[in-house]
């Protein structure tokens, strides 16, 4: 199996919380090589207290034992440390289809530079027009929104 | 002081000001004012577990004798848990919960900002994970204070009473030992008497914000960093403690 290989192997373990998004499209796998013949994974845990990182790591450990590896390393590193950036393409695009609306891109919004809420857009029917229900949602990584037009409460994957 | 026990006893202090007062606003689970809050002062909770377990486990490292996080977080005695006496207060009213909160989110911001760029990597690495979830819980602790503070006479009086009440523990937090200069000299942590100035003045203008006085600077309670705690430890512990005194050595 090469480096890539590999890659496309974590691929398809999935976020025990949000079951749409693989750990490689979350960006919590830094590395995955072979050293010395065995497979070296490098993860990062998104918020210092995510109660899901040891989970995260059985699974990874499940998918490389179902393809015959006994002699493998799962190392965490903290640093640098991990931001909403690391989240892929594919991955937003997975989060949003999910219902899930993913984080603004810094860029997007001006209300940030005045310290205003992110303007954060609806995954149900595309509105800008929402607002912050909790900065705290049902996972450490979200926040709680509601849409002023379709009036839909929604999880937004907050930015940090 | 060797750097080595110093560094020990300065990150067992960090670990033990985050699991306690972590521990603390567990209790709050399924009690929260409104479903919002509740889910809010549990994942504030969560994050300050996490940055116990993180710096937990590099205490065990430092000390080299194979300690493991669970080890320092649940089988030590009372006097060795140097935690700030502010983290260990009762919750009383949520009023209670966030004077204590807030005074501790400003100290936590202002210390964690400059553990960002520690001399020692792992430190750094902690604090620059750390600081991002710190920034929101402040940011939550400010507007609670304002929205108590400044809303109505009942919540404004009984807020009011909480600062005051809780003013006399804030002094600990800033009180200064040996293994402190040697963290200072090494360029590991900050120097807090630079801190307490600028702690003061951003929790004077909140409060002001918030329609509230700053209490007077009167006797202040001391003691945490020998590890002689108030009252309230020993119900902690017992607590906190009785899975690993009951079944030494269970894991999740």
């Amino acid at each position: 199996m090469t480096d890539e290989e590999l890659w496309d192997l974590l691929d398809e373990v999935m976020d025990p919380e949000i079951p749409v998004l693989s750990l490689v499209d979350l960006g919590v796998i830094r590395k995955a090589e072979f050293v010395a013949g065995d497979p070296v994974i490098t993860i990062t845990p998104t918020y210092s207290g995510c109660p899901a990182m040891k989970v995260m790591e059985e699974d990874i450990e499940a998918v490389l034992q179902g393809v015959g590896f006994d002699e493998y390393t799962i190392k965490t590193v903290l640093s640098p440390a991990w931001t909403t950036d690391w989240i892929t393409e594919k991955g937003r695009k997975a989060l949003q289809d999910y219902g899930i609306a993913p984080p603004e891109q810094a860029t997007s919004d001006k209300g940030a530079l005045l310290g205003h809420p992110k303007e954060v857009t609806c995954p149900n029917c595309k509105s800008r027009k929402t607002k912050m229900l909790s900065q705290f949602g049902s996972t450490p990584c979200k926040a709680l929104y509601q849409c002023n037009d379709c009036k839909e409460p929604f999880d937004y994957f907050k930015c940090i | 002081m060797e750097k080595k026990q110093a560094l020990f006893n300065y990150l067992l202090r960090l670990a033990d000001n985050s699991a306690i007062l972590g521990h603390k606003l567990s209790e709050w689970c399924g009690h929260g004012p409104e479903l919002e809050e509740d889910i809010a002062i549990i994942n504030t909770a969560l994050d300050l577990l996490g940055h116990s377990r993180s710096l937990y486990t590099y205490a065990g490292e430092v000390e080299g004798k194979g300690k493991t996080e669970d080890d320092l977080a649940f089988l030590r005695i009372e006097r060795e848990y140097k935690n700030a006496l502010i983290t260990e207060l009762p919750n009383g009213h949520y009023g209670d919960t966030i004077a204590r909160q807030y005074l501790f989110d400003q100290f936590n911001y202002l210390l964690f900002i400059e553990l960002e760029k520690s001399s020692d990597e792992t430190v750094a690495a902690i604090a620059a994970k750390a600081i991002k979830e710190i920034r929101y819980h402040l940011r939550r602790s400010i507007e609670w204070t304002l929205r108590l503070g400044d809303g109505t006479e009942e919540s404004h009086a009984k807020i009011q009473e909480a600062f005051d009440d809780v003013w006399a523990y804030t002094g600990d937090l800033f009180v200064q030992d040996d293994s402190d200069l040697v963290i200072i000299a090494e360029g590991i942590g900050p120097d807090l008497k630079a801190i307490q100035p600028i702690w003061r003045e951003k929790v004077k203008a909140t409060l002001a914000e918030a329609t509230l006085l700053i209490p007077e600077d009167g006797w202040m309670h001391s003691g945490s960093k020998q590890g002689r705690h108030t009252e309230h430890m020993g119900h902690i512990l017992s607590e906190l403690q009785y899975m690993q005194r009951t079944y030494p050595g269970c894991e999740w």
